[in-house]
């Protein structure tokens, strides 16, 4: 009951962040306020047992894309422009697509359903031989690093090629731009 | 511009060694608590972070120069497909970690785990120093050498 009564909390928070976020033009409070979401999500995944993701949102989501936000701004607007097209089309987009997920839910097993497909497949199989095979009190450490190692793997160079990316563009722009002042002077 | 700020840098002093114990802590005690490679490496890259917003981006870049870290970024993969292969050349599969210590396999599994961890987290700590560094030394510019 209290957990019910945590979640609808947030969950009403969660919204009138977002709803603050759309409604606001200055940026650099915009950016706090996906900030402040980032938070909220990761106190509903407390609420939800699985802290090691909630350590990550809080980390990443809160911590880190905040920081690169705010770089990007410093090297943008601080205001967004005024809105001149209507926001009819917008509306209905979001409102078809937030129907349609609404009805894939329909399928979705129920919140903390023990029948439900992800408890029933490799889940209790992990839990019942990780303490024996790897005997690491973390079943998440055991079941990312080791059970899961290939995908980790995977996740470590979707990772690095996406610092690799960011580093290409970014400095290529820089060169091009030092080049373009350089034919200026002459 | 180094007389402003001063609770500001004082703080940061006092946080930054903190900052970095604490990923640290995440990234070795991943194994009995929450947190691994991809928590501590973002923590441990927050600790430059900080310090580079508060005492400049030539300061921070004195610790942790851009050479280095993009050789981390690389690195972290190398440890992680390194630790696979180095299983396989046990004569065992692909990132099985029981190759480490035969006779006691859940050893093996805490060693590769530790290992694999670690790569994850260079990595991670890397990517994230150098994505800052790209957007910081965009608005007053630094040479290309440091690239």
């Amino acid at each position: 009951m209290t957990e019910t009564i945590i979640n609808f909390i947030l969950f009403a928070m969660l919204i009138s962040t977002a709803f603050a976020i759309v409604r606001m033009t200055s940026l650099f409070a915009v950016i706090m306020l996906a900030s402040v979401f980032s938070l909220l999500t990761a106190l509903l995944f407390v609420t939800l047992d699985a802290v090691d993701v909630a350590f990550t949102e809080a980390a990443v989501g809160a911590g880190i894309s905040t920081v690169l936000m705010l770089g990007t701004m410093a090297l943008t607007a601080r205001h967004a422009k005024p809105q001149t097209q209507s926001n009819a089309i917008p509306f209905l987009v979001v409102c078809v697509t937030g129907a349609a997920l609404i009805y894939g839910t329909m399928d979705m097993p129920n919140f903390g359903d023990p029948n439900a497909p992800a408890q029933v497949h490799v889940a209790p199989e992990y839990l019942e031989r990780s303490i024996e095979e790897i005997d690491v009190p973390n079943v998440v450490t055991a079941i990312l690093a080791s059970y899961r190692g290939y995908d980790t793997l995977g996740e470590t160079a979707v990772v690095f090629a996406a610092g690799i990316g960011v580093l290409l563009l970014l400095s290529g722009l820089a060169r091009r731009r030092k080049e373009d002042e350089e034919e200026g002077d002459i | 511009m180094h007389h402003h700020h001063l609770i500001l840098r004082v703080v940061t002093k006092l946080l930054a060694g903190t900052i970095i114990l604490y990923a640290l802590y995440v990234q070795f005690h991943g194994d009995f608590s929450p947190g691994g490679g991809f928590q501590a490496g973002v923590i441990m890259a927050v600790a430059f972070i900080l310090y580079g917003i508060v005492f400049g981006l030539v300061a921070v870049q004195q610790v942790f120069p851009p050479w280095l870290v993009h050789k981390l970024v690389a690195l972290g993969v190398l440890i992680y497909a390194g630790t696979g292969v180095y299983a396989m050349m046990l004569g065992y599969e692909f990132l099985d970690y029981g190759a480490f210590d035969p006779g006691h396999p859940s050893h093996g599994q805490h060693n590769g785990i530790l290992a694999v961890e670690l790569g994850v987290g260079v990595t991670v700590t890397g990517v994230m120093i150098a994505i800052y560094y790209a957007f910081a030394g965009r608005a007053p510019r630094i040479s290309d050498e440091d690239w």
